[in-house]
């Protein structure tokens, strides 16, 4: 996937910015989810008789991300599953939403601002690790 | 869009409550070695890719002429129990990476600022980052070498802190360690919504 150094160079591709990939070859160019915003954190869950085998068209990956959400997973932790791009894995969960093989619930209000006694547990849990 | 759900109603498995905290600080600062040192499972990493192409345009033909990037993002979890989850999310250390931390910092309960003594000035913007957008944060003083002490006031000056801020020492090393400066965290978050809320 590394690629020969870019043509004109460009100020962000150096070592630090990591290796210069095509990730999005995977979704056929499409840079954007068909739903935008999925949060890092936003739990995706197989709909119970979600069959991706029904639907030729869609990549292994996508079978795969259906695979992984038979319990609830949150977007980071399957983009770090299936070692692709958090922008990548958004843009496949989207193509699987629009045929109704997952559901994808984004963080509560309560985890945006947990109440005191989210708090409190949070606290006393990390204190008994 | 109907099928993105909000509630945590209705059959199925339940969704659990997930809570995230961001690791910050300069290069080399300690924040990979932190989030290895709590999380439950082997720290994975994600990318984030970097394109010029999404923006104004949802297709990249002639995609041959552009290049992409990516960014790796360190991230842990530590289960609290069946119903919570809490996500740490090593920050990317380059300045140039900063329009990342917007997603980051969305929704984050707050964040710890890892500061290296033998190089303070790095994580100042890391402090003006949760500063401007209100996040609540600790600073933890990354003591690597044990052998130094470090006057905890002086640091405060040195960062221009805000009083009510916690400083604490640790080593990011120690998961003991960093659990005492997760809890500063979230019990800084407490006092923080005990008191009036800003208009947002």
């Amino acid at each position: 996937m590394r690629a020969e150094s870019p043509g004109p160079q460009h100020e962000w591709l150096d070592d630090d910015a990591g290796p210069v990939v095509r990730p999005y070859t995977l979704t056929g160019g499409r840079v954007r989810s068909a739903v935008d915003g999925f949060d890092l954190v936003a739990y995706v869950l197989a709909e119970p008789a979600a069959d991706p085998t029904g639907h030729p068209e869609l990549h292994p990956e996508h079978r795969r991300l259906v695979e992984l959400t038979v319990r609830p997973v949150p977007v980071a932790e399957l983009a770090a599953d299936l070692n692709l791009a958090v922008g990548v894995v958004r843009v496949l969960l989207g193509d699987l939403l629009a045929r109704g093989l997952v559901a994808v619930h984004q963080p509560t209000p309560a985890a945006y601002l947990p109440d005191d006694d989210i708090l409190k547990a949070v606290v006393s849990g990390l204190r008994a690790l | 869009m109907d099928s993105v759900r909000y509630d945590r109603t209705g059959s199925g498995p339940r969704i659990p409550l997930a809570l995230k905290i961001l690791i910050a600080g300069g290069f080399g600062a300690g924040k990979t070695t932190l989030v290895s040192a709590l999380s439950e499972v082997r720290p994975l990493q994600t990318e984030e890719v970097l394109t010029g192409a999404g923006i104004g345009t949802d297709d990249l033909s002639g995609v041959e002429a552009k290049s992409t990037t990516t960014v790796a993002m360190d991230f842990g979890r530590i289960t609290i129990n069946d119903d919570l989850q809490v996500y740490l999310f090593g920050t990317p250390g380059q300045d140039r990476f900063w329009f990342l931390w917007d997603e980051l910092a969305f929704g984050a309960l707050g964040a710890v600022v890892l500061a290296d003594t033998r190089r303070l000035a790095d994580c100042f913007p890391s402090i003006d980052y949760f500063e401007q957008r209100g996040v609540p944060f600790v600073v933890g003083v990354n003591c690597f070498d044990g052998g130094r002490r470090f006057n905890l006031e002086t640091v405060r000056e040195a960062l221009d802190l805000d009083p009510d801020v916690p400083l604490v020492l640790c080593d990011a090393r120690e998961r003991q360690s960093g659990k005492e400066v997760l809890i500063a965290l979230v019990e800084h978050v407490a006092r923080q919504r005990g008191e009036p809320v800003p208009a947002a």
